[in-house]
């Protein structure tokens, strides 16, 4: 039962970072288009965007749920970045309603929030990555390293990271939707982000062996874990291809097989802490009537249904968003 | 007073809970309200249904939007201001969130983007379907939250294991009395939210002599819907008062400012109490009415706050205060409803403006009387965070700094007032505009091209229609 729900908030999260990752990268890209092309960008995740955030939510109350002690842990942590955060995702989703609504003069405000929100919310989810992957300082499971004890150049460069790998995302799902400039545009970001993001990976992959020796251990005992980077690496060269064969669908798919890969290098390197090094899944798991009870409606019902219905939705809005020429 | 980082985070959680409160309790209302007028268009064919929906859609977008957004930091505030209650109270309250979680806001965040975009892609009956998801979305929140909110009310179905509340009985926890007159409460609460702001709009366009068959419409349907549910709910809340009379002794006490035991009780109905004299200042007081709506007895003795240790008494005034704010707006939204409806039953014409102005300014009533019961449920729960069993002080996440909330409680009032007074002004600006014919009429049939075009048809005509 501790094995399902590490596995199912496993996908939840890989779920909410390739799906709000998408959203969030758009938001990113966002400040770099001009006026007509941000209409057009919006259109290409606005069906979808709301979705897509309630997966964090639902990784949340997942975690509260399942590990109610690494929710405690976590998320008092981390207070003040996740403070900034949720400010960040409530500027950015108010902008989606608020941007036409707003009378002309007063649009930047929302054009600023929408931008500047995806792209702080993202740095502060790679730079908790980050802190996770280096260490919090914990005792007895619980966090003690003070309101700022989060912070390492490690996790901020974590952050730049992701600001890229979601950047990656975002124009990887442009080309999917959207046409003419906006498409050129994100063809043109691809190749540069996808070199961005492989340094990025392989440099924090190096600097974290070298920060946890028995991380390096693990990784010399069983090579065979290194069928994740592996993947990775195929998956970026097939990207590269992709892009130059302007392959609209391949690069998207492309490159949430990079993030999963990512993920599982991650996963895999950790297995079996939730804290690294300091709180394990057993540990942290809540009492097995807890577990039963999610698993027979949430987990076994629920879910698959709920990924039915986003299927769905997401069929619905397939295909591309096209210049209407309101202008 | 001293600024701890406890009572700044039960100043913040309140400031933000109470933020959030105000869109779901609309939204909740104004999502069945939405299901009703596509049925009777679907059904009758008559425009001014399509045009209404059309119009409380894009508000229903806004405060929607505001909604989600404000909800979602609750949903973390619970790890990050009270880890010690979420690592204790985790395996109880964590389920009922996952669930909360799963089966309302995956179901209404997906839908809403269909009821927004999606009408020139599903045919009518799918997109009916969906706006029945959306409502039924925001029901199951409010579900899940009650079901929460009551078993930190009246802890039942757990036992402690090393100060962890282990579940036991995970029916008793759901299908809990108390769950079951406070989920109909708020449910009736959030109906006759929307129910007074759709009455309120129609009457203000009927002041305005604008919109007469939208504005008649909402009229009647508002009011006629208010007047039926608000003997419900003064029902409801009896028995509400009734398992916080048996379960919280403490709450009632300070609801009623009954300081000592009484027998026969009196009823406060105003007075001024003083916590620390443990009297009240100034009060109206009628003999044995206490008794009477506290046991339906003229004899029954009442237990008053000086029977309790002090450290385990709820604040006074704002249970008080706030209670009796919220049945003086029930009973003012009693009198404009059944009033409001035997005029337009009578078709009666003198007092007519009177009566559309009292409708008009109604609106604020539903809010103030939610917040005000909230008010008194969560406070009157204190010093308890889970009643009797866990202190808040010992909820509160113990490595917190006042430095750190002062911080997070400014971001948070910079960015809710900033939001808060757009999204105000933009509803404003809507209802303003009314429910206009769209200019570019909407496309009924799925498979016209150009409709499936749109990445946002009624964005792009909202937008048309105002410039």
């Amino acid at each position: 039962m501790i094995l399902f729900w590490a596995a199912l908030l496993a996908v939840t999260i890989l779920l909410y970072v390739l799906l709000d990752g998408f959203d969030l990268g758009v938001g990113i890209l966002f400040a770099l288009a001009s006026d007509s092309n941000r209409r057009k960008m919006l259109a290409a995740i606005s069906p979808v965007w709301d979705g897509n955030e309630t997966w964090l939510v639902v990784t949340g109350t997942v975690l509260f749920g399942a590990f109610p002690a690494v929710y405690a842990a976590l998320l008092s942590a981390f207070y003040l970045p996740l403070v900034v955060m949720l400010c960040a995702l409530i500027l950015r989703g108010v902008a989606f309603e608020f941007r036409h609504k707003a009378l002309p003069g007063f649009r930047w405000i929302w054009d600023l929030g929408f931008t500047g929100g995806s792209l702080v919310a993202t740095f502060i989810q790679g730079m908790t990555v980050g802190a996770l992957v280096e260490g919090l300082p914990m005792k007895d499971g619980h966090y003690v390293g003070g309101t700022f004890g989060w912070f390492s150049p490690f996790a901020a460069l974590c952050g730049l990271g992701l600001v890229l790998g979601y950047s990656l995302l975002g124009a990887s799902w442009l080309v999917r939707k959207c046409e003419g400039p906006v498409r050129e545009r994100a063809y043109q970001l691809l190749p540069v982000l996808t070199i961005g993001v492989l340094a990025f990976l392989a440099t924090a992959f190096v600097l974290a062996l070298s920060m946890h020796l028995s991380l390096m251990n693990r990784w010399l005992e069983r090579p065979y874990l290194l069928i994740f980077p592996l993947i990775g690496a195929i998956a970026s060269i097939s990207l590269l291809k992709s892009v130059q064969r302007r392959d609209d669908l391949a690069p998207f798919r492309y490159v949430a097989l990079i993030f999963t890969a990512a993920f599982g290098t991650l996963a895999c390197s950790f297995w079996p802490y939730m804290i690294p090094f300091a709180v394990t899944v057993e540990q942290a798991a809540s009492p097995k009537e807890s577990l039963t009870f999610m698993f027979w409606g949430a987990g076994l019902f629920v879910m698959p249904l709920t990924l039915a219905y986003t299927l769905v939705v997401y069929r619905l809005f397939r295909g591309r968003v096209l210049d209407i020429g309101y202008d | 007073m001293v600024w701890t980082a406890l009572l700044l985070s039960r100043v913040q959680f309140a400031f933000t809970v109470s933020f959030h409160i105000i869109f779901p309790s609309f939204t909740i209302g104004l999502a069945a309200w939405l299901t009703v007028l596509e049925a009777c268009h679907l059904v009758t064919r008559k425009p001014v249904y399509r045009r209404l929906f059309e119009f409380w859609l894009k508000i229903f977008g806004i405060t929607f939007g505001l909604g989600v957004v404000s909800g979602i930091v609750l949903a973390f505030e619970f790890g990050m201001n009270w880890s010690r209650l979420s690592e204790v109270t985790g395996p109880i309250q964590g389920p009922l969130l996952t669930y909360e979680s799963f089966t309302a806001f995956a179901l209404e965040a997906s839908f809403f983007g269909v009821l927004i975009f999606g009408r020139p892609r599903v045919p009518p009956v799918v997109y009916l379907l969906s706006t029945m998801m959306v409502a039924l979305g925001t029901t199951f929140s409010a579900f899940w939250i009650m079901v929460n909110n009551s078993w930190m009310q009246v802890p039942v179905g757990y036992a402690l294991e090393n100060g962890v509340f282990v579940p036991t009985d995970w029916k008793a926890i759901i299908f809990s009395p108390v769950v079951w007159v406070r989920f109909p409460h708020m449910l009736v609460a959030a109906y006759l939210t929307g129910a007074f702001c759709v009455a309120a709009t129609g009457a203000w366009y009927r002041l305005n002599g604008k919109f007469a068959a939208e504005g008649r419409l909402m009229l009647q349907m508002g009011l006629f819907l208010a007047a039926l549910l608000i003997p419900i709910q003064l029902f409801l809340g009896h028995l509400n008062g009734d398992y916080v009379h048996d379960r919280q002794p403490a709450k009632f006490a300070a609801i009623e400012g009954r300081w000592h035991d009484e027998q026969p009780a009196g009823e406060v109905f105003i007075a001024i109490p003083d916590e620390a004299a443990e009297k009240n200042q100034f009060e109206l007081k009628v003999p044995y009415l206490g008794s009477l709506i506290a046991s339906m007895r003229l004899d029954s003795k009442e237990i008053g706050l000086t029977s309790f240790a002090k450290q385990d008494r709820p604040p006074v005034i704002i249970p008080f205060f706030a209670f009796r704010l919220m049945v003086g707006c029930g009973l003012l939204m009693m009198a404009v409803a059944w009033l409001g409806s035997l005029y337009l039953m009578t078709g009666r014409k003198k007092g007519e403006t009177l009566l559309l102005w009292a409708t008009f300014l109604s609106f604020p009533l539903p809010f103030i009387a939610t917040l005000t019961g909230w008010f008194t449920a969560e406070v009157g729960r204190q010093p308890w965070s889970v009643y009797r069993v866990l202190r808040t002080a010992d909820a509160v996440t113990p490595t917190l700094t006042v430095g750190a909330v002062i911080a997070s409680l400014i971001i948070f009032v910079v960015v809710y007032l900033i939001i808060f007074s757009f999204g105000t002004l933009y509803v404003y600006r809507l209802l303003k505009a009314g429910p206009i014919e769209a200019s570019h009429p909407l496309p009924d049939n799925p498979k016209r091209p150009l409709a499936v075009a749109g990445g946002s048809p009624v964005a792009e005509i909202a937008q048309r229609s105002r410039t």
